[in-house]
């Protein structure tokens, strides 16, 4: 463990240090800076002390971490089918492996997929890992896992980054566990400390209102799940020489303790909000959940989706797949349509990245204004029939 | 059959927006925010309770905080669960989520024999919906993350879960640990008998005197992360009001989608 203190004959009490401290854990005691049980050992103060005065001795570990090198990021399939998340991840392995100078490889797990794996060839990578097994057909915990970790501990990679989802999200932790390694979730921006050659992983956590930038400074491989539609995709250039590696692990479906009997698909042509174009949202400014029919028709009518705050999805007014905001989904349509909904932090991270944001909504004072590109200051019970009316009587209206 | 359900105390959903980075010197400000069970949490318990009134179990809610955790564990008291069990210890402060599932599986070993663990699916504070698998992979039993239906049948469970865009069937033999939406239940209030009942009960403090774990697993040093900044996100671009009576606006809007060519159909 690293060790901080405070050398008192250098120490002048100039106070400096304790608005230094992230943590608040530093005060004055007698003349002189004291630091509190809880230091992470950051070094923030380390950094602001004039004097010199606080000495930080970084922990030595065995584990050699420079052993561990090169980004890995996990593509997921579905149905055979790559989720666009994992070409975000792919930009974003990019970006880490070339300021470190190191490889890029891409884990593909799956059965039967490899004209998918001539897909991935097209993508700036250095090497496909393609494990291939009957039993890796569709997702599950512990085989995933089990052939993660046998990867990893074989061809030790330095990150790992994973999609947000809810199979990055069930897998990863998994992972982590295992290998006794530091994972970090839901992250929004990765950058490497090239001086500690680290990954920075940064966050937003109490619902948007504070970020955190993490780091695994003594485990490896550091791992992040890093949340969908927030980070640019890559676009392939056909130009990719990526090396091929075909594995086929040893699996028995009787290791298999849960058994995946069926699937429901419950709402019919549900548009997934996360690819959507238009998202047109309501919040409890609708008055009632019966309400809602009016930003149904609005979304069906412009073609859209239909997104819901947190508020009307705790209330049991919309299914929480509606949800959009920080413990929902993230969404970048061209047009997000936010109908009373007062638009705090939570929901602002969610959807803040769109093109264009119109905000309706009959109190002035509401936070989503602070960010909306278009604001109407109305009763969204009177605005929309009067908006629907007129987009309905636009001569080259939908028939 | 005994189900274990793992509950956080976080802070209240509506004041999530008043926790802020004090600008001055950069701490976080959590003073006079009320706390709260984490809301999936509560679904937890209610389906445990659930359980425990169709097939006879006995439900025990466990806690890792700090002392004041001990308001969610009455709570859960109060709602009906059998025990509770508050597991805190200043030695265990600055855990990260490996070092929070290791500690919480260890305890769960304590208590003996278990068939079903139950969580919430993530915490509305961190977000980050690790805990539940970590204690999974640490007791080396199956998990099942976002379940919003579950039916319990000779030792087998057949649970929903909530993927992007359908829902996953699928059965599994017990013990397991899964971890719940809110779509599973509506938790249920406690009645003012119950509240005053669970009041008087001693809640048992397990510290790491009694667990006895090892430094390097446990608090700070046990944590493979470490949190090296925190900071409020910028404030984004102002937006721009529409002025006008109802029907003017409504005009501007449709002229702006016109001219941004946002809809195909509306040119």
């Amino acid at each position: 463990m690293a060790t901080i203190k405070i050398i008192s004959d250098s120490c002048t009490g100039c106070e400096k240090c304790i608005p230094a401290c992230p943590f608040s854990l530093i005060k004055l005691e007698e003349g002189k800076a004291h630091i509190m049980p809880g230091c992470t050992f950051c070094g923030a103060c380390v950094e602001e002390c004039p004097f010199d005065a606080i000495l930080l001795e970084e922990e030595q570990k065995e584990v050699e971490l420079s052993a561990f090198r090169g980004v890995w990021v996990f593509a997921e399939q579905r149905e055979g089918e790559i989720m666009p998340a994992t070409f975000e991840l792919l930009a974003a392995g990019r970006k880490l492996a070339d300021a470190l100078v190191e490889s890029l490889s891409v884990i593909f797990l799956g059965d039967a997929i490899d004209e998918k794996v001539d897909e991935l060839k097209k993508y700036p990578v250095d090497r496909i890992f393609f494990v291939s097994h009957p039993l890796l057909a569709e997702y599950r915990t512990s085989f995933y896992t089990r052939v993660f970790v046998d990867l990893i501990r074989e061809f030790k990679p330095d990150i790992i980054l994973l999609a947000a989802t809810s199979m990055g999200r069930d897998l990863a932790p998994r992972v982590a566990a295992r290998l006794k390694t530091g994972l970090t979730a839901d992250c929004t921006s990765l950058d490497i400390d090239k001086e500690k050659r680290c990954l920075v992983q940064t966050r937003p956590a109490f619902g948007g209102n504070i970020m955190a930038s993490i780091v695994t400074p003594y485990h490896r491989p550091q791992m992040a799940t890093v949340r969908p539609k927030v980070m640019r995709p890559m676009q392939p250039t056909s130009l990719s020489s990526a090396e091929v590696i075909k594995l086929q692990p040893d699996l028995r479906s009787e290791d298999e303790l849960v058994k995946i009997v069926g699937k429901i698909k419950e709402e019919t042509n549900v548009v997934d909000l996360q690819e959507a174009e238009i998202i047109i949202s309501g919040g409890r400014g609708l008055g009632r959940p019966e309400n809602f029919s009016l930003i149904r028709e609005l979304a069906d009518l412009l073609g859209g989706a239909v997104g819901a705050s947190r508020a009307v999805v705790d209330a049991g007014w919309i299914p929480s797949y509606h949800q959009v905001g920080q413990t929902g989904k993230t969404v970048q349509p061209k047009l997000y349509i936010a109908c009373g909904i007062s638009g705090a932090i939570q929901h602002q991270v969610g959807m803040r990245s769109s093109d264009v944001i119109v905000a309706i909504n009959k109190d002035p004072e509401a936070p989503i204004f602070n960010i909306a590109t278009y604001g109407i200051v109305e009763d969204l019970n009177r605005f929309l029939p009067v908006l629907m009316e007129k987009l309905k009587n636009t001569s080259s209206g939908r028939s | 059959m005994r189900i274990v359900v793992c509950i956080k105390q976080v802070p209240d959903t509506e004041e999530l927006t008043k926790v802020k980075v004090n600008p001055v010197d950069n701490t976080i400000v959590r003073e006079g925010i009320k706390n709260i069970i984490n809301p999936f949490d509560e679904n937890a318990l209610e389906e445990a309770l659930r359980i425990k009134e169709k097939n006879a179990a006995s439900v025990t809610c466990i806690s890792m905080g700090p002392p004041q955790a001990e308001d969610a564990l009455r709570k859960a008291l109060s709602m009906g669960v059998d025990e509770a069990i508050l597991i805190s210890d200043t030695c265990f402060a600055g855990s990260d989520t490996w070092a929070t599932s290791y500690i919480l599986s260890e305890a769960i070993k304590r208590l003996g024999d278990f068939d079903l663990i139950i969580a919430g699916k993530q915490a509305i504070d961190g977000d980050t919906a690790q805990v539940g698998p970590g204690i999974a992979e640490h007791l080396g039993i199956p998990q099942l993350t976002y379940v919003r239906k579950i039916e319990i049948k000779n030792g087998m469970i057949r649970a929903e879960r909530a993927l992007e865009d359908y829902f996953e069937v699928v059965e599994i033999k017990l013990p397991a640990l899964i971890t719940v939406t809110k779509e599973i239940n509506e938790p249920r209030y406690p009645s003012l008998r119950n509240l005053l009942k669970a009041k008087k009960i001693k809640i048992p403090l397990w510290d790491n005197r009694f667990l006895n774990l090892a430094q390097d697993k446990i608090g700070l040093d046990g944590s493979p992360t470490r949190v090296i900044r925190t900071f409020t996100p910028g404030l984004p671009k102002k937006g721009e009001i529409i002025q006008g009576d109802i029907k003017e606006k409504a005009d501007k809007i449709i002229e702006e989608i016109k001219k941004r060519n946002l809809l195909r159909w509306l040119q």
